[in-house]
Order: structure tokens, then C-alpha cells, then sequence
């Protein structure tokens, strides 16, 4: 025990002395996507840190990614590693606040992120300051059965009254429009945030998700009265309470459902369950009101360095590494997360998706960039919020009780 | 001289020596009464002093007396929550005549009764997750056994676990399944210890079927009835696992119970409010305490009646 403790001691003493000089030491990383494809490029991407940093001894912990939303506040303050996968926005908050996330302005600073990850910097900072930086980030739109719709002689729509002519012409087939499971609600919160987007614009949805509007307002109203057309028709599948977004994938598989309104996570295995190019093709949702800018979600990964990391100068050499130019295509490769580079300078995949989300998201969304509603919204009022849009999709009549428990919710929690 | 050598000697032996018969029993208690304080009372206080708080669980801690209670006392989360509670509790009853119907079934002498007694067992075998699971499947709106079967006789389709009618009571039957094997088991170890003397007598005077059984066999189970009352009283309020695996308590929070609720506000992904948690495991205590008073009150009767 007391050489264990000496020794530690020593060896606490010795890497406090070598990280002035060369990186050496450890470096502990908990990331939290187990998938094949994810796994694989951030693995690739600690091999190379390796390669370039031989005398860091690189520790990985790879967690699922739900677990991983709940270990993170015993880690963080018990068993801190020395970077910890996270996202952004009010989604960190909370940890900012508790003094948990170190601030990493002066990576961004030396760096110079400021320029080449501008986009992203708003939802980075608080106080003045950053906390963290991003790795990788994808586009929300609307993923269509192409041979459903040339079968039907159908277009891709450019304008609300074009997707609900297209929509009743599916349903007039025999098909459900869109495929959606809210057993876990989040996917009913994708449906609102576009819906609100394209009403009332982008700068009305983040106000209203910073608790700055109310939600029994005119405008909310038009978006669910917008929203009340599609459940009218019966635009989607029916049942859609009992079934996770992966199980309402094979509505769409099956063609018994001819869209999905989804990030581009949704790509890999609708492509394994035998979607090819030639099937699967991508939309930007329409225009509602006119003269809205159009704005998308495009939701951001990040990685941090907890406040209790014993390794910080190698948590920001990996930070800087990470998000430089030629790892951010590596990353963010087809065969690899499969999603955006953060850094301008990286080149997208070659994949057909990636390269029309990259475009619409760089020329096309000009009124702003989300991050998703349970990012945009404090994580109380997301809970409630994505309820009552569950509630909606099954109940619409409940509406006026709904928004009257949202106004109500909403109180507190922005108090 | 005489004298002094044995008080000397008397009060050389120890403490401990002269209190044994009293001390030892408390020693051997020690370790049992240590931890139950530290894991079971001492929690049960923290909740109390937590559900003054508004915490987060990192950050500062606030004390604001009792909002949270009265936050709870209009929250319409809380009670449907509660009104499931209640639903679980009749409804998990159900499984105690059940047991007693198989255990009555089981309780012959044919070849093969033992794998008889396993596969009517094996319910509770099973992890409660994968009871869940299997019981989503065959309520599957599209796919499932459930909705197959409904057709065959021209009826349905139900979402059972996607509609807030119908969604608590196809829970509880998910819970039965396993519970009722519980109960089941604890009948037929009672059903053993049941005076075939008795039986005899009571056949010589005539007692038949129902009669027997109500007069005759079931006071005799009197033991293991209790015992069913009581892990299946327990069993409905802590009833948790299904709940998380089959719905996660949707659709719209209609499937909620307390503990569920408070699993919800207080450790969930959106949750992290653990004043509010706590407030409801205090209201949740205090229900369990109905039961627990109850229950320790007869066990007291009955050693006294000895």
C-alpha cells in the first residue's frame, strides 16, 4: 500500500514534470457510439493520434450511447477521463455550470476554430467562452422511397401545398405518406421542429424553445394547425406509439410507407435492409409560409475535457488533432461516422447524401442552423414538450389542454 | 484478607463478563442492525430532508421547503401515476386465487408432475426484462400473436401498449404471468403442510369440493396466503422493469407509476430533478407504509396468539 501510494505519487510528480516538455502519459477517452462505423473512425482516428504521439498511452472506453447520457454525471465528478463525448448547447449546460467541463477557449484561440468552425461556435459558448469543441455534425430532412414516387409519377415536392398533393396521392395508392415511431418521443420533436421552422421561422423556434415565447400563441397554433392537415389525411403509419424510430424502419423498407422524416443516421441501415441509391433518395422539407428563410436541424457532436481530467495538456493536443482538417474527413468518412466534417477545410464523402446535406446546409438554410429540440429546449421542458407532441399526433383535439400544460411547465422552468 | 481476594476477583472480571446473556444477543445483532440503519433508515430520512430541495445533483443544492409538494399536488403526471398505482394493486391481487387455482391443479401424484411444476414455474424464472419483451412482441400491433388472434375471431386491431385505455391493464397481465407463478409455488409448499387427518374428518362429515376447499384446506393455508399478500402487495408497487421495457411509460406518460414517475423526474435522460424524485418516493413511502404497519401488525398478533 504505501509503495503503491509512493510510486503514484512518482509517477503523478514524473508526467507533471514530462507534459511541459514532450506529450507523454495517459490519455483517457470515453466515447459513446459502439456502432461498427463510428467505432471504427474514431478508433482510426486515436491510431493516428497514437502514431503522431508514441509516448501517449491512449485508453478508450466505448459506451452505449444512452448508457453513456447517464454515466456521465457520476464520471465526470467521480472517475473523470481526461475527454468525454457530448453535445453541445443546452445539452452542457448544466455541467458548464457545475464547473464540470473545462474551459477550452484558449484551444479554440490557438487554434484559430474561431474561423474555421464559425458556424458552430454560438451553440459552444457560454459566457463569453468555450467549452468544448465538435467533431462531427449531420443534416435533418425528409429520406423518400424514389421508385414509390416515380411509380406514382411524383416529384419531390418544393412547397407545402406540393407535399400534401403528393402525400394524398400515396395515400390514394394504398401507402402511409411517413413512417415515424415515438415510443421514445424524440422523433415527434424532429416533426415539430421543421413544421415550427418553416411557419414561423427560425428565430421564432429558438425563441420559443429559450422560453421567451408562449406556446399558446397564434403562431404554435399555425404550426399545429399545419401539423392537424397531415394527421387528417392519416399521413402517418398508424400505431406509431408502440414503436422506437429503428422499429418504424420497416414501413419504409416494405414500401408500406413512402417517406421518413429522420437525420442521416437513418441511411446506414435503411441502405443494409436493401435500400439502394436507386430507392432511397433525399428531400429538404418545403417551404410553408412564404418568405420564411428556410433553416434546418443539423445536430452537433462534441468532445470536452472534464475539469477533473489529470492529463489536460494531452486532452487538448487530441482536441486540436481531432478537429484538424485531414482527421475530420477521416472521421467523418462513408465507411466511418458517415456524417459532416466540422472543419471547412475537410472534403465530405463521396455519398450522395452527404453531399446534398452538405450543400443544403452550406447554401441552402439561410435563416439559421438548430441543433434539435431536446438540445435547443432545457432537458425538463424537452420532456414535457415531446409528451404533449406524442399527445397531439394521437389526440389532436387535446390541443388547447396541451398547450396550456406547456405555457404551464414552462413557467417554472424558465423562472 | 478472604474477602478482599474475591472482590478483587469479581470485579477483575470484565464487563463484558458480568453482562453477557444481555450484551450477546446484541452483538450478534450488531452488524445486521449497522447496515440496515446505514442502507435502509438513514435513506429514508435523506429523502425526506432531499424533497425540500431543488437540485440538480451537481450543481448547488436550494432548499425551498415544501414546493415540491405542492408542485405534485396539481401535477397532473402525478396522478395518473398514482391512479395506476392503485389499478396495480387490485389488479396484481388477481394472482393469489390463480396461484391457488394451479397450485390446486398441480397438487396429484402423476407421472411427469414435476415438469409439470417447473413449466408453470418457469415465468418467474425468467428476468422480469425479458417477460417485457416477450409480452411487446405478442401485443405488436402489426406483427403481434395478440392481434393475430383477435382477428381469427373478427376483432381488432388493438394497440394495446400504444392506447391509454388499454395500456396499464396489458402491463398487469404481462405482470401476472410471472406473479402468478410466484404465488403458485408458495401454496404448493403450503398445499404439503395441509393435515390429511383433517381432510379425512372433514370427508366423514361430508364436506365436498367448495366446502372443503373454503373451510377446510384454505384456513389451513392461512401461512402462505399471508405470504402471497404480502411480495404481491410489494410487488405492484415497486412494479418497475415491465414498465420501462414495454412502454416507458408512454404513450404520453399514460402508463406511469410512482415508481416509475420518480425514476423519471429524478435519473432519467431529461430528469435530473431530485428534490422532485424525491418528494415522490416520499409519497410512495408513505403508501408502502399503509401496507408495511399492516402487515408488521399482524405478524405481531400472531407471534402473541402463540
Amino acid at each position: 500500500m504505501k509503495f503503491a501510494l509512493k510510486s503514484s505519487l512518482l509517477s503523478i510528480a514524473l508526467s507533471a514534470a514530462m507534459s511541459t516538455a514532450a506529450l507523454a502519459g495517459d490519455l483517457v477517452i470515453n466515447f459513446d457510439d459502439p456502432n461498427p462505423g463510428p467505432k471504427a473512425g474514431f478508433e482510426a482516428a486515436v491510431e493516428a493520434f497514437k502514431a503522431a504521439n508514441p509516448d501517449v498511452n491512449v485508453i478508450v472506453n466505448i459506451n452505449d450511447r444512452e448508457a453513456h447520457k447517464t454515466a456521465i454525471r457520476n464520471f465526470l465528478s467521480a472517475d473523470a477521463p481526461d475527454i468525454t463525448s457530448w453535445y453541445p448547447g443546452n445539452r452542457m449546460a448544466p455541467f458548464v455550470e457545475a464547473g464540470l467541463f473545462e474551459d477550452v477557449s484558449d484551444v479554440w484561440e490557438a487554434n484559430g476554430f474561431s474561423d474555421s468552425l464559425a458556424a458552430i461556435k454560438p451553440t459552444m459558448t457560454i459566457d463569453g467562452k468555450q467549452w468544448g469543441v465538435p467533431y462531427t455534425y449531420y443534416q435533418w430532412g425528409v429520406y423518400y422511397r424514389k421508385d414509390i414516387y416515380e411509380e406514382l409519377g411524383l416529384k419531390e415536392p418544393a412547397s407545402w401545398a406540393e407535399e400534401k398533393a403528393n402525400c394524398q396521392a400515396i395515400l390514394d395508392a394504398g401507402k402511409k405518406c411517413y413512417t415515424i415511431g415515438t415510443k421514445f418521443l424524440w422523433t415527434a420533436g424532429g416533426w415539430f421542429d421543421y413544421l415550427n421552422m418553416r411557419t414561423n421561422g427560425y428565430d421564432f423556434h429558438a425563441s420559443l424553445l429559450g422560453g421567451n415565447e408562449k406556446w399558446d400563441s397564434p403562431e404554435v397554433r399555425a404550426t399545429f394547425a399545419n401539423w392537424k392537415e397531415l394527421l387528417d389525411m392519416g399521413a402517418f403509419v398508424d400505431n406509431h406509439t408502440s414503436y422506437s424510430w429503428q422499429e418504424s424502419l420497416p414501413f419504409i423498407v416494405s414500401g408500406e410507407a413512402a417517406a421518413i422524416l429522420k437525420g442521416n443516421f437513418a441511411v446506414p441501415p435503411l441502405r443494409e435492409a436493401g435500400l439502394d441509391d436507386s430507392k432511397l433518395d433525399f428531400y429538404q422539407f418545403p417551404a410553408i409560409t412564404d418568405g420564411i428563410e428556410l433553416a434546418e436541424d443539423a445536430p452537433t457532436d462534441t468532445f470536452h475535457i472534464p475539469s477533473g481530467a489529470s492529463n489536460k495538456e494531452n486532452a487538448k493536443a487530441f482536441l486540436k488533432f481531432v478537429t484538424s482538417a485531414e482527421n475530420q474527413t477521416l472521421i467523418n468518412a462513408g465507411d466511418a461516422l458517415g456524417q459532416l466534417p466540422v472543419n471547412a477545410n475537410s472534403s465530405v464523402d463521396d455519398d450522395k447524401f452527404l453531399k446534398e446535406g452538405f450543400e443544403m446546409l452550406s447554401s441552402n438554410s439561410p435563416g439559421g442552423v438548430a441543433q434539435f429540440f431536446d438540445r435547443d429546449a432545457p432537458a425538463e421542458m424537452a420532456k414535457v414538450g415531446m409528451e404533449g407532441l406524442q399527445e397531439f399526433m394521437v389526440k389532436p383535439d387535446n390541443l388547447d389542454a396541451i398547450l396550456a400544460r406547456l405555457d404551464k411547465a414552462a413557467e417554472r422552468i424558465y423562472k | 484478607m478472604a474477602d478482599t481476594t474475591v472482590l478483587t476477583g469479581t470485579s477483575q472480571r470484565g464487563w463484558y463478563k458480568r453482562n453477557e446473556i444481555t450484551a450477546t444477543p446484541w452483538l450478534f445483532l450488531a452488524p445486521g442492525i449497522v447496515f440496515f440503519g446505514f442502507y435502509v433508515i438513514a435513506p429514508i430520512f435523506q429523502s425526506f430532508y432531499y424533497s425540500t430541495l431543488s437540485w440538480d445533483g451537481l450543481g448547488e443544492a436550494q432548499n425551498i421547503g415544501l414546493a415540491n409538494y405542492s408542485e405534485l399536488w396539481d401535477d397532473g403526471a402525478f396522478y395518473t401515476s398514482l391512479k395506476n398505482n392503485f389499478i396495480w394493486l387490485a389488479l396484481y391481487l388477481l394472482a393469489i386465487p390463480a396461484g391457488l387455482f394451479i397450485a390446486l391443479l398441480l397438487n396429484q401424484t402423476v407421472w411427469g408432475i414435476r415438469l409439470y411444476k417447473s413449466l408453470f414455474f418457469f415465468p418467474f424464472v425468467i428476468s422480469q426484462v425479458v417477460v417485457g419483451l416477450v409480452f411487446g412482441w405478442f401485443y405488436d400491433p402489426t406483427f403481434g400473436l395478440f392481434n393475430i388472434a383477435l382477428g381469427w375471431v373478427g376483432l381488432g386491431p388493438i394497440n394495446v401498449l400504444g392506447d391509454e385505455a388499454y395500456v396499464t391493464y396489458g402491463i398487469i397481465a404481462a405482470g401476472l404471468w410471472p406473479q402468478t407463478a410466484y404465488c403458485m409455488i408458495l401454496y404448493l409448499t403450503g398445499l404439503n403442510a395441509v393435515d390429511p387427518e383433517q381432510i379425512e374428518a372433514a370427508r366423514l362429515d361430508g364436506a365436498k369440493r367448495l366446502k372443503m376447499l373454503w373451510y377446510v384446506v384454505v384456513p389451513q393455508l392461512k401461512p402462505a396466503t399471508f405470504i402471497a399478500f404480502v411480495v404481491t402487495i410489494i410487488g405492484a408497487l415497486r412494479s418497475f422493469d415491465l414498465i420501462s421495457i414495454m412502454t416507458n411509460g408512454g404513450p404520453f406518460g399514460s402508463s406511469r407509476v410512482l415508481s416509475f414517475y420518480m425514476f423519471e423526474v429524478a435519473l432519467s435522460e431529461y430528469g435530473f430533478r431530485m428534490g422532485y424524485g424525491a418528494a415522490v418516493a416520499v409519497v410512495l413511502f408513505l403508501i408502502m407504509l399503509v401496507f408495511i404497519t399492516y402487515f408488521l401488525y399482524s405478524m405481531y398478533n400472531e407471534e402473541k396468539g402463540r
